[in-house]
């Protein structure tokens, strides 16, 4: 189990106070919080790269505060992956066992095992700058696990991958996590990677941990109106998904909405507000149904408002002030809400 | 050629510019270039021959490069500390370094005679040890020191600071001591910058009159005594005349010319892959 205890750091003009967390042992933690937060800060100061103020981090019981980093046991992955870039891949696989003076003879099959199971053993001989970006990560982790830590860091590990290289990567991590029984401490700015992966989540704002739970704790019992902005800005759902003959549908608490998936079961769907389509009138397309819903709620914000309406579920839509008088909108009327089936995320 | 009126047309600030660019171009090669063509190979070669000349090259080529391996030694290790610590006095010593490049060479030789002379502190120190300055081979060697390390610091520095601190973060947490995170990750990423500051440092030194002139101006070197190429360039000009300076002078700068051309084609060489 790793325990931070009150831990301080000061690095440049930003600071780290009081920050303290139990993570179990083989469990996948997440850090959230937006940029600037001290997430990677946070992080460092967990690899022992940045000298401790105050407070402690131990290791099942061990303090480790002030142990080289070296000697502490644990991977690091970074976002924008930070290979060797004089290495050749075998090399930078390699790296981690020449430093701990692994046998000769033992060096190849380990990393020809981690090579075959992050499936770089094609890349071998590459060099780094010749790799494109999920190549470069999966080379990044396969560096990180050679040695087989018991704790593996990963900073913001999806956000430099294009969108079908990150579905792709956020299935693989998992899967790490399942197979090496490996303890992950995970940071991100994205919620909905905080929700789809990780056990539990801490929310990170300005050097202090805001709030600990599960995910679903953190999206529906936010402690803070800044939890609650970083975790309901979006219509988030849990749901169900199904094949359909055009695509897919995705059944939310009693609605069935289109989308353009191809994962099935259990998933989040989120929409953002701004892409809910409010009319008086149903809207027929092909793109998505109009669904009849009331509105429950206005806040004006100035040249635009939030509008709640329920259908059920309950869904928050975007609109210009302009719409807003131009519809007549007023809590209590019968709306027609339509969602394209491009704008629901499905994950 | 329509492409290049349309060029020179819309933009008078290119064109001006390349102008200027050509002169000092012009200005830099036309008495370089001259003075190289102006001896023939043969007597060149007759004056390499000439057993002074011979020796004083030599003397040059050889007090520049171990000038140049003590201040890769004790100058790598400064740059470093300067690219990737931050302490109180920092901006003052980085200023400090470059003292040597601001203040007349002559005046740098003056100050190192006072310290290193041998009723002086350091002087008398060495002394011990059995080794002097004045008028010596390692006196030849700190002059040029002195006047050239600040270019392989620069260098150095700026290489190491181009270096990703956290590819020595990731080595460090792959089990990598300091040690084998500088000579395994820092040093390979830096080693051009530092190359290149290093064959600026030997051409700084080899190239170095008014310390080594104070300092040691004949020192004894292969059992007779020579004085550095440059000095000798002037010594002959004040004794002899251009036409006795000319020929050593081509020869001087046709060799700094060889030695600068080929590092830099080593060091550039490895910027393609």
């Amino acid at each position: 189990m790793i325990k931070v205890s009150n831990l301080a750091v000061r690095v440049g003009g930003f600071s780290l106070r009081e920050v303290s967390l139990d993570i179990d042992s083989g469990e996948y933690f997440i850090i959230l919080g937006p940029t600037g937060a001290g997430k990677t800060v946070l992080l460092e100061a967990i690899a022992g790269l940045h000298s401790v103020v105050k407070g402690t981090v131990s290791v099942d019981g061990r303090d480790i505060t002030h142990l080289q980093p070296e000697r502490r046991g644990l991977g690091i992955v970074y976002q924008d992956h930070v290979l060797f870039p004089h290495l050749s891949v075998w090399e930078n696989v390699a790296f981690g066992l020449k430093s701990m003076r692994c046998p000769k003879r033992d060096i190849w099959p380990r990393v020809e095992k981690i090579a075959q199971l992050m499936n770089i053993d094609h890349l071998l001989q590459r060099k780094p700058p010749s790799l494109s970006g999920g190549e470069r990560q999966r080379v990044s982790l396969a560096r990180a696990l050679v040695t087989e830590p018991k704790l593996l860091l990963l900073d913001e590990p999806l956000s430099a991958l294009d969108p079908e290289a990150r579905e792709k990567m956020q299935h693989e991590l998992a899967e790490i996590h399942r197979r090496l029984n490996v303890t992950i401490i995970h940071v991100t700015h994205d919620f909905e990677e905080a929700l789809s992966l990780g056990e539990r989540v801490a929310v990170l704002n300005k050097g202090q941990v805001v709030q600990v739970g599960t995910p679903e704790d953190i999206m529906r019992r936010p402690n803070s109106e800044f939890v609650a902005g970083f975790a309901l800005s979006r219509n988030l759902f849990q749901g169900n998904a199904a094949g359909a003959e055009d695509g897919s549908l995705v059944d939310i608490g009693g609605v069935r909405i289109k989308a353009e998936t191809t994962l099935r079961g259990t998933v989040h769907a989120s929409i953002r507000p701004e892409d809910i389509f409010i009319s008086r009138e149903p809207v027929r397309s092909t793109a998505g149904d109009s669904l009849q819903a009331v509105i429950t709620g206005i806040v004006d914000k100035g040249s635009v408002a939030y509008v709640a309406v329920n259908v059920p579920p309950e869904f928050t839509c975007l609109v210009s002030r302009q719409s807003l008088r131009e519809l007549d909108l007023n809590i209590g009327i019968e709306v027609y809400i339509t969602i394209r089936a491009s704008a629901v995320h499905v994950f | 050629m329509s492409r290049v009126r349309s060029w020179m047309r819309h933009d008078s600030m290119s064109v001006v510019f390349a102008i200027l660019a050509l002169l000092l171009l012009a200005f830099i090669l036309a008495p370089v270039v001259k003075t190289v063509f102006s001896s023939s190979p043969g007597t060149l070669w007759g004056t390499l021959r000439d057993e002074s000349v011979y020796s004083s090259v030599l003397l040059t080529v050889l007090a520049g490069l171990l000038a140049t391996l003590i201040g890769i030694v004790v100058g790598v290790p400064l740059a470093y500390l300067l690219a990737r610590r931050q302490f109180r006095g920092k901006r003052f010593l980085e200023a400090l370094i470059d003292v040597p490049i601001v203040i007349p060479h002559s005046a740098a030789g003056i100050a190192l005679l006072f310290v290193f002379g041998r009723q002086f502190l350091l002087g008398k120190l060495f002394g011990h040890v059995g080794i002097t300055f004045v008028d010596t081979l390692a006196g030849v060697v700190i002059a040029m020191m002195f006047v050239s390390v600040p270019f392989l610091i620069d260098s150095s520095k700026d290489a190491f600071k181009a270096v990703d601190v956290r590819m020595e973060k990731v080595a460090r947490t792959l089990g990598a001591s300091p040690w084998q995170t500088f000579f395994r990750v820092s040093l390979p990423l830096a080693w051009r910058g530092i190359f290149s500051g290093s064959v600026m440092m030997w051409a700084r030194a080899m190239s170095e009159f008014g310390a080594v002139l104070i300092l040691a101006y004949y020192v004894p070197f292969l059992g007779d005594r020579a004085t550095v190429a440059p000095i000798l360039v002037a010594d002959r000009f004040t004794a002899f005349g251009l036409d006795h300076a000319l020929p050593v002078a081509s020869l001087v700068i046709l060799i700094s010319l060889v030695i600068f051309v080929a590092l830099r084609y080593i060091a550039l060489r490895g910027d393609k892959q």
